[in-house]
């Protein structure tokens, strides 16, 4: 293998270039970094910040995984994909995770051979609309002119959706986001759609963010997670259950501040469990005992993450809304660790 | 007195095939030829045994599966239930309607401003010297933006034209310029309209006909016929008798407010507009300074001796010049076309559905079947490239200089 690694650059692009065996984690040690594809930048989900560095709520992510595999949240190599080249990247070996406001879909999963470890961000498709069209609902938008990102869910969500309701619609593809936006500010269409998070986001950048209401259709489930490689199951329940300390320590109370505390050992024994002072969960991981503690402490539990990229305090100004804990009425929801 | 005879031929040997001048390059050849198989197919095989190692196995069954999208500029019926095959083939239509507008603009654009760029007019030449270098020196996708947002931006909203004193109206009442694209009247073919189409058909042939016959007539009689009146009556008396005898037939259908959006006419899409524009502009500039530089490789003897036979000189360009010139300008003029056709992948910056929108956006990213759409981008897009080489080689063939 080794010996057709230049002549197999050559013929495909670098397709071989890391073909990862079935051991990424041995990869991952060996190399000391981790390579995590990331967005080519959405504020709040990803993106460098005055100084280069990465900032993000899927950011949080890659963070969390590198601090449970190498011990040190700053050994991520972030790899910027667009919608055309994430898939590409990751089942060739380019990346070893992808975080990317990627939505969980059948054929993704299935035909694409990946392997979704999580959900970290429950979101729907919704419509935005000048107040002064008068429209209510997204029923009434029959021969619409609708801009869309292009190579998204989207637009698949927007064709069924005129399709059962029997309207039609004028589709204007549009490359980026911002674009996108621009278009539909200066009324070169009527309705702008994407994720309700990022509809949300952009209206509060707006001028006059009063002027435009977002229709309460959704359209779509869009379950935004972590994904790795098919077949090595191994790394995949790293992701997987990375995600989901950072679940579960925010259902447990574990925060930054106190996980030090309360990682010396506590009377909750599933606390303990998670933070490593009591069972072997990391040794049946093949990490160490404290990996969950240091993916913790890398950037908080999922709330804090939540509140520090996307949540109402900051610009994007999210509120939990489905992604509020299972115990206060939201789906983020972790298995038990035992 | 000495003879020389020809060695004996011998028998062929092996030892010949290094030996042997005669036979020595034919065995490098060979044993070259059979490295360059080996090593392609060492590399073909690699890369299907690395694609399966990665479980990417390569399969084409992804096009026949219901696309899913929608696409906004249909030359052919498509929903989306229709296949992503038939998406691609939307796409392919929609980069040959705007490489061929683009193709024609850019040679008229081109031919016009090259010639005016040698003119003698001072202020004329400047202002061509202008545009050439202001439009090639830009890169075209960001004239395809500038177009794009200057239109967007500076074309009223279709809501515009809406109410009792409309702040935008209508041009003729038949035209609409709005941010969404122009709008204008479509034909609506009614009862007999074919004999119409077939008759307008057949006086477009008349004219060219005419016009072969004059000239013949010029040639061997030396006797000039009137072509400008002549050739317009052709084109329309019979036209126009048949379009009454028939109860007009063709019907103009004009575009009309209704709802969120402009019904009924032809819809230019901004998109379109931008990208045919931008592309026209650009090439043309390209293709002016190779009409330039063909004008001027025609000896300036040519232009003497046609002067002094009393020539006026629009006579002299056209029959003169242009026509020696074009023996220089053609083959420059090909790559330009290619240029045109590749870059119309640039649609995506505006959005418009070009075969890279569909199959090597949409479809690439909706199916995740990168290697193989990309591959058949790849094929279409040389065998459009082949097939105007082709095309434009034989054209070049009947214009170049005959060597008999």
């Amino acid at each position: 293998m080794k010996k057709s690694v230049l002549f197999g650059a050559l013929a495909a692009a670098g397709m071989t270039a890391g073909v990862a065996g079935a051991a990424t984690l041995d990869d991952v040690q060996a190399r000391g970094v981790m390579n995590c594809g990331v967005t080519t930048g959405v504020p709040g989900f990803a993106e460098p910040d005055a100084n280069g560095v990465w900032q993000g709520f899927d950011v949080a992510v890659c963070r969390a995984v590198a601090a449970a595999v190498l011990g040190d949240s700053t050994a991520v190599e972030f790899v910027p994909t667009t919608g055309k080249t994430r898939f590409t990247a990751l089942a060739s070996g380019e990346i070893d995770m992808l975080a990317r406001n990627t939505t969980w879909t059948f054929s993704r999963d299935v035909d694409l051979k990946f392997e979704f470890t999580g959900v970290n961000y429950y979101d729907g498709q919704g419509f935005m609309v000048p107040a002064s069209l008068g429209v209510t609902s997204a029923a009434e938008l029959d021969g619409a002119t609708v801009c869309i990102q292009t190579g998204t869910t989207t637009e698949l969500n927007l064709a069924d959706f005129f399709r059962s309701n029997n309207i039609t619609y004028e589709p204007v593809p549009i490359e980026t986001g911002s674009e996108a936006v621009q278009l539909f500010l200066a009324g070169s269409c009527d309705v702008y759609t994407t994720d309700r998070s990022a509809l949300a986001a952009q209206r509060a950048n707006f001028p006059a963010p009063d002027d435009f209401v977002v229709l309460p259709e959704v359209v779509s489930k869009e379950p935004l997670g972590p994904l790795v490689r098919h077949g090595d199951n191994e790394w995949g329940d790293i992701v997987r259950w990375t995600l989901n300390a950072l679940i579960t320590a925010e259902e447990l109370g574990v925060t930054s501040d106190n996980i030090e505390e309360l990682s010396a050992g506590t009377n909750n024994p599933e606390i303990n469990r998670l933070l490593g002072s009591e069972g072997t969960l990391g040794e049946m991981l093949g990490l160490d005992a404290e990996w969950a503690k240091r993916a913790i402490a890398a950037g908080g539990n999922y709330g804090e993450v939540f509140e520090g990229n996307i949540g109402a305090a900051t610009n994007i100004g999210l509120a939990r809304g489905l992604n509020a804990q299972w115990t206060d009425g939201g789906l983020i929801y972790s298995p038990p660790f035992r | 007195m000495s003879t020389m005879t020809d060695p004996q031929p011998q028998g062929f040997r092996l030892g010949m095939l290094i030996s042997d001048t005669r036979y020595r390059s034919y065995t490098f050849q060979f044993i070259a030829l059979i490295l360059l198989i080996v090593s392609i197919a060492y590399l073909i095989s690699n890369l299907f045994a690395n694609l399966a190692a990665n479980g990417l196995d390569i399969s084409w069954a992804f096009l026949g599966e219901p696309a899913g999208y929608d696409i906004n500029q249909r030359p052919i019926e498509y929903t989306s239930q229709s296949t992503h095959a038939r998406a691609s083939m939307v796409g392919a239509i929609n980069t040959l309607i705007v490489a061929f507008l683009a193709c024609v603009s850019a040679t008229v654009l081109g031919v016009i401003a090259g010639v005016l760029r040698l003119s003698n007019n001072w202020i004329v030449s400047k202002l061509m010297s202008a545009y050439v270098e202001a439009f090639r020196n830009v890169p075209v996708l960001i004239w395809i933006l500038i177009i794009f947002l200057a239109m967007s931006n500076a074309f009223p909203q279709p809501r515009a034209f809406r109410g009792e004193t409309p702040d935008a109206t209508m041009l003729f009442d038949a035209v609409a310029f709005t941010n969404r694209g122009v709008y204008v009247p479509s034909f609506v073919n009614g009862a007999g309209s074919a004999i119409f189409w077939l008759v307008l058909l057949a006086s477009i042939i008349g004219v060219f006909a005419y016009r072969r016959y004059a000239k013949n007539l010029l040639f061997k009689t030396g006797k000039l016929l009137p072509t400008g009146w002549p050739s317009l009556a052709i084109l329309i008396v019979p036209s126009l008798l048949m379009y009454f005898v028939l109860g007009q037939p063709v019907t103009l259908e004009y575009p009309e407010l209704k709802g969120f959006n402009f019904q009924g006419g032809v819809h230019m899409r901004l998109s379109l507009i931008a990208l045919w524009f931008a592309l026209a502009i650009y090439t043309g500039a390209f293709i002016a300074e190779n009409v330039r530089a063909g004008i001027l490789a025609i000896s300036k003897g040519q232009t003497e001796a046609a002067a002094a036979l009393g020539m006026r000189p629009g006579r002299i360009m056209n029959l003169v010049i242009l026509p020696q010139a074009l023996r220089v300008i053609i083959p420059p003029l090909i790559s330009q076309y290619l240029n045109i056709t590749k870059n119309s992948s640039l649609a995506i910056a505006v959005g418009y559905m070009d075969i890279t929108g569909t199959l090597g956006g949409i479809t690439l990213n909706q199916t995740g079947r990168a290697i193989e759409s990309i591959l058949l981008l790849m094929l279409f897009y040389l065998i459009i490239s082949l097939s105007i080489s082709a095309i434009m080689n034989v054209y070049n063939n009947s214009v170049k200089l005959k060597e008999r």
